[in-house]
């Protein structure tokens, strides 16, 4: 007879972690859906640019550490990094900017760290600062919500002029169509007050509720993900709550100067960040309680940069700022053990 | 000329000062004996075998403590080198072949018919875990036994086996789990195997 | 009753509902029972029989050694036929001491009794219970006895029957629960009468109805102060310290026991074979076993007797032939994989599962770990399982240990959940393991250091003594020396020449032999020509001194002729320095033979050379024979006659020693003394030819 021995559990819940992954792509359909009716064709075909160059990018690295290439891509980790930069990048940003950013992501920020399971930071985030840092105004030119271009209600441009505009990389053509983000405008306001802003700007104006519809695909997706257990909801509600709460006492002191907390919370990525960055594993704490204060920094630091920092968002550097921070809450927030007293606190007896 | 006297005197009392404390330190917080020949001491295995050279394993503690190699001990094998390598925080290095080689765990047994009684096995162990007196038949003290060898050697009518510690239900390790992934470029092997169970 | 919970926890699918269809059935008596002497926590029991003994149903074959430890009974009548090595449940596949009954059939009972336990003595009662082999029936089989037997320094307050059963497919204790009922509140009362708690709750999960009404009859049958707690289904609600947080809201604190906070946990299986034991006289010598999965036909329950083979419960429940790709011992989250099914039944196996491969299937390969935290959310105990994994992976045992590795209870939850597959619990298991071997390595060398250090010191001192007698003893000889000096007269002058002619004569007979030994040393070209050369040597110097100091002294004293037999003592060393030379040369043929390259002119030579070793050997001997038959004296004869009266002088002391009777001493003392006396004289005679 021929029996196997194997230590216990005999038995395994059937959930994987390529599986997990999928229910990830399955959530980000919407906001995919979303940055297409909003943004045109673009998003969609920096998503294939993406998705071709990153999974490229991690067949070459595992083909030279000599491990199994379809395991490892099978775990679709790197789908996941390649759709996070695809839908962080503006839709007609020039075709090398995806592959450099995938190169980025894929190659340093992940592989070089030992893989999946082994990056401190997270890639896509790491390949987003990078590009932004380097590439500002590519990085920056955000085309207006198509709400807004079209005379007689809603229309996209054609794909091919969205190819064009991207394979081509035209700059007179990005201009005509590019224009200040809603946040951005909402900080370089030339003296006037943000109020005064909401009413004169034509793009606050318009396009807002783009923005507000775009974040709220996010949130839907983020929750299907919350109830599908993928992560639990620590993070993501920590986050939103801190901005919120952060810019309800600044803008209760000074409307005038501050944005509204429901602007924060909808206006820019902070939904993307918050259900689908940030709750990264891989690169977050790992206890709940160490979520929390995970979560609180980055809400936190995105109030900060946005504020007064110099970049039209600020979800990309807030979360690897955190993912700096997160081993050292991870050693303060360790759980108190059964049978024990007290948590251990700190790096103790390591 | 009067700043330089200055100069002169600051570093002078600041020297003064110093010194004091220094004093001071050195008296308060003198540390008794040679705790460090005491700590490699409890990293080494105790077989008091010899086979670095020194009657035992307290000699060897204080040779390194004097800055012998730390890998002339065969039983402790590279844990123990890693162990003392950390300890004394220099460089790990290989096991010294010329002192012997690793082996697994061994205990000496007597085959009790052939033996003569000479008591030369006596003599020999570290430990006293041999029991016998002269002409009588003599049996080695399983629980006692370092399995240094040392008793193998001086035996007349080589009737002592240095035999491995069986695995029984009681001594058993659960073994390591495979390792299946690993971590960064430099660690190339050989390709993997998709499915290694 | 407030209803606590525990952190974490899982929900496996329960697959319990296959064997609760049918009443537990009675197992028939197998041929062969093989019983392992461990079958509980502590040391392993001593066994009482020996082969070829008949034993009775019921009667004790091993006895416990030390505190913690259980007997063990004969499940049926019948022959020992062996007591050996076979396998054993245990998950290191190893076999282990078993004895080996084969039955008669009969089946029939030794004699014996109940025991009204309120009517003895405590430690009488305790007593019964160690006795009668009663150890922990929820699977780490610790000896109820030693945790009924507390003593004064632990007052029970809580006393918990778990009959949560929360792993999955296991359903021995429900069908007990259902169908012995009242034998199990009969058991707790055995419990109650021994620790007095304040109060006793049974924590039972709610997945069981059926046993729960059982349970509630039968509490309303019998005046007993017990509380019915049910308890949500989440899987280990059964672990002894999640029950406790569960129906207590207390935790154990870590490296304790629940005892030390006045918590006492038993089994409902156990509850019911101490009732066996007390009420009705019977050692735990069966149990319910749940023989389930989908390889085989009719999963159910069977009463089965401790020792019966695995093979036979799997045919007993109709095992489909082929089917059956994993057998577990236990449940599906914490159960050892069996790699035979000739393992028998021990009183901790509650479950058997013959799995098929699509129902157990082989884990897939692990994957690497992504941190998402789930174990972490299941974890019972709270620990950190990720960083655990990290740490063990990276065999920092230390960081492992101060990451409370020695809170994990083991019970699978972690790897349950883990979506990269990774078998965590074998990775606390291999650290668990590695640690404890750790820790006794250096409590041995600790040990080994303090005897080391304790024989230098006895070396050290035995050397300062030895240099003192040698000095006392100095001193003497000068004196005595002295002493002699004054009083010498012409009587001791003639003895020195009877003694220096003798040394002279011996003087020569030792260098007469010594050169034969050397010639045929050197003729043979036996090892050690050299010592035997200085040997000669110095015998040659200490004849001519000797010849000397009779020459001088005999001119000034008359020389009487006196016929100066060669002394046979002087063959001595020589006899006994060939002995050694022929074990020397024996042993190394046998190295040379053993060795690696064998230079077969060299082992031919090696031949030779010990032949002649032993000729030289048998020649001497021979000599020796021959001079003490030239004295009247049958030297081989003499030999064996020594040889036995040593015999019997030890057998007349082994006797002695053995023997009570004070009369019966003394006789076999006055025999002992002729013995002595006996050997004494043979021996001087011997002595000259040694």
């Amino acid at each position: 007879m021929s029996l196997i021995r194997m230590s216990s559990p005999h038995v395994t819940r059937s959930n994987t972690s390529s599986g997990v992954m999928q229910l990830v792509i399955l959530a980000m359909i919407p906001g995919i859906l979303a940055l297409t009716l909003f943004f045109g064709w673009g998003t969609l075909i920096q998503v294939a640019i993406c998705l071709a160059s990153g999974l490229a990018f991690e067949a070459l690295a595992l083909k030279m550490r000599g491990l199994p290439i379809s395991r490892y891509l099978g775990d679709y980790s790197a789908t996941v990094t390649a759709l996070l930069l695809a839908v962080s990048i503006p839709p007609s940003a020039p075709l090398w900017i995806g592959i450099v950013g995938m190169f980025v992501a894929i190659l340093f920020a992940k592989q070089v760290y030992g893989g999946i399971g082994n990056n401190p930071f997270n890639p896509a985030m790491v390949a987003y600062a990078l590009l932004l840092v380097s590439f500002p105004v590519q990085m920056t030119s955000w085309n207006l919500p198509y709400v807004l271009s079209g005379s007689e209600g809603w229309s996209i441009p054609a794909i091919s002029e969205s190819l064009s505009l991207i394979f081509a990389g035209s700059s007179q053509m990005m201009d005509a169509y590019t224009g200040a983000t809603p946040l951005d405008i909402l900080r370089n306001r030339d003296g006037f007050t943000t109020e005064e802003m909401w009413r004169s700007n034509q793009t606050l104006i318009e396009g807002a509720a783009a923005y507000h519809a775009l974040s709220a695909a996010w949130f839907m997706g983020g929750i299907y993900l919350i109830y599908k257990k993928v992560f639990t909801w620590h993070t993501p509600v920590s986050i939103l709550v801190t901005l919120g709460f952060v810019s309800a006492i600044a803008y209760g002191v000074d409307p005038s100067n501050f944005v509204d907390p429901f602007n924060h919370l909808t206006l820019g990525a902070t939904m993307l960040a918050a259900f689908f960055i940030a709750t990264d594993p891989v690169s977050s704490a790992t206890s709940n309680r160490g979520r929390i204060v995970f979560g609180m920094g980055i809400g936190l630091l995105i109030f900060i940069i946005r504020t007064w920092g110099n970049y039209p968002d600020a979800v990309a550097f807030s979360v690897l700022l955190m993912n700096l921070a997160a081993p050292m809450i991870d050693h303060y927030t360790q759980p108190r053990s059964y049978g024990h007293k007290r948590a251990r606190l700190g790096p103790k007896g390591e | 000329m009067s700043s330089v006297a200055l100069a002169i005197l600051v570093l002078a009392i600041l020297a003064l000062i110093f010194g004091v404390i220094l004093g001071f330190a050195a008296v308060r917080f003198k540390v008794e004996g040679d705790p460090i020949v005491d700590q490699i001491d409890a990293l080494l295995p105790q077989t008091q075998c010899g086979q670095c050279g020194h009657p035992g394993c307290r000699p060897y503690a204080e040779g390194i403590a004097a800055g012998e190699a730390i890998n002339k001990c065969p039983p402790g094998g590279q844990t123990t080198i890693d162990q003392l390598a950390e300890l004394l925080n220099v460089d790990s290095i290989p096991l010294d072949s010329e002192h012997g080689v690793e082996d697994v765990r061994k205990i000496a047994y007597i085959r009790e018919d052939e033996c003569i009684g000479c008591t030369k096995c006596i003599q020999a162990c570290p430990v006293d875990a041999i029991l016998g007196a002269a002409k009588q038949m003599h049996t080695v003290i399983v629980d006692e036994c370092t399995g240094c060898d040392l008793c193998v050697e001086p035996c007349p009518v080589d009737c002592i086996d240095m035999l491995p510690v069986a695995t029984t239900t009681l001594n058993w390790k659960w073994p390591e789990p495979p390792q299946t992934n690993n971590l960064i470029a430099t660690d190339r092997q050989p390709r993997f195997e998709e499915n290694p169970s | 009753m407030k209803v606590f919970s525990f952190h974490g926890g899982i929900h496996p699918p329960e697959n319990k509902k296959q064997s609760t269809r049918a009443s537990v059935r009675t197992m028939p008596i197998p041929k062969s029972l093989v019983i392992p002497t461990q079958q509980h926590l502590g040391l392993a029991a001593d066994p009482v029989v020996s082969v070829g003994d008949k034993v009775l149903k019921g009667q004790i074959i091993a006895e416990p050694v030390g505190r913690i430890s259980a007997s063990l009974h004969a499940p049926t009548s019948g022959t020992v036929t062996a007591i050996e090595a076979q396998p054993v449940p245990h998950a290191s596949g190893l076999t282990a001491e078993c004895i080996v009954i084969e039955s008669d059939g009969l089946d029939q009972w030794i004699e014996h009794q109940a025991i009204d336990y309120k009517g003895i003595e405590r430690s009488a009662l305790v007593n019964q219970i160690r006795q009668m082999g009663i150890a922990g029936m929820g699977g780490a089989g610790f000896p109820t006895d030693v945790k009924l037997n507390l003593g004064s320094d632990h007052i029970v307050t809580t006393l918990i029957i778990n009959a949560a059963e929360c792993e999955p497919y296991i359903t021995a204790d429900d069908m007990l629960m259902r169908e012995h009922a009242s034998e199990i509140l009969e058991g707790i009362k055995i419990i109650q009468h021994l620790l007095e708690p304040t109060h006793t709750l049974i924590g039972i999960e709610d997945n069981k109805p059926n046993a729960i009404r059982a349970l509630n009859e039968a509490l309303a049958e019998t005046d007993i102060d017990v509380d019915l707690v049910v308890v949500p289904t989440k899987y280990p609600s059964g672990g002894e310290r999640q029950l406790i947080q569960l129906l207590t809201g207390v935790e154990v604190p870590s490296g304790k026991i629940p005892a030390d906070i006045g918590i006492v946990v038993q089994n409902v299986g156990t509850a019911q074979a101490l009732h066996r034991a007390i009420n009705h006289g019977e050692p735990l010598i069966q149990r319910i076993v749940t023989v389930t999965g989908e390889a085989v036909e009719h999963p159910g329950n069977f009463w089965t007797l401790i020792g019966t083979p695995f093979s036979e419960l799997l045919s007993a429940a109709d095992l489909k032939p082929g089917a059956m790709h994993r057998l577990v011992m236990g449940g599906p989250m914490m159960g050892v994989a069996a790699e035979t099914d000739s393992i028998p039944v021990i009183k901790t196996t509650n479950c058997l599962i013959a799995a098929t491969d699509s129902e157990m299937p082989e884990a897939p390969a692990a994957q690497p770990c992504i941190r998402c935290g789930m174990c972490e959310q299941a974890c019972p105990a709270q620990l950190l399982p990720q960083q655990l994994y990290w740490f063990a992976k990276g065999k920092e045992f230390e960081k492992a240990k101060n990451h409370n590795l020695f809170d994990c209870i083991e019970c699978g939850a972690c790897a349950y959940v883990c979506p990269s597959s990774i078998p965590l619990v074998q990775f606390y298991r291999f650290t668990k393991s590695e640690i404890r071997a750790e820790e006794l390595e250096q409590r041995k060398a600790d040990h080994a250091r303090e005897r080391f250090e304790a024989r230098q010191a006895r070396l050290e001192r035995e050397a300062i003594e030895k240099a003192e007698r040698r000095k006392a003893r100095a001193a003497e000889a000068a004196k005595a020396q002295a002493e002699r000096k004054k009083q010498s007269s012409s009587e001791t002058a003639q003895d020195d020449t009877a003694a220096l002619k003798t040394a002279a004569a011996v003087a020569r007979t030792k260098l007469k032999k010594a050169e034969i030994a050397l010639k045929n040393a050197q003729d043979k070209g036996l090892d050690g020509v050299e010592t035997l050369q200085a040997t000669v040597d110095k015998l040659k110097q200490a004849a001519t001194e000797a010849e000397q100091a009779l020459q001088n002294s005999s001119t000034t004293e008359a020389v009487q002729s006196t016929p100066t037999k060669s002394e046979p003592k002087e063959a001595k060393p020589d006899l006994k320095a060939l002995k050694q030379q022929v074990s020397i040369m024996r042993t190394k043929l046998k190295k040379a033979e053993a060795a690696e390259e064998k230079d077969e002119s060299e082992i031919e030579a090696l031949k030779s050379r010990l032949e002649e070793a032993s000729k030289a050997h048998t020649d001497a001997d021979n000599a020796l024979i021959e001079l003490a038959q030239s004295a009247g004296i049958d030297l081989k004869q003499l030999r064996i006659d020594v040889a036995m009266a040593k015999v019997a002088i030890t057998k007349i002391e082994r006797a002695i020693s053995k023997s009570d009777d004070e009369t019966e001493q003394e006789a076999l003392k006055t025999d002992l003394e002729s013995a002595k006396s006996h050997f004494a004289q043979l021996e001087s005679q011997l002595k000259p030819y040694e």
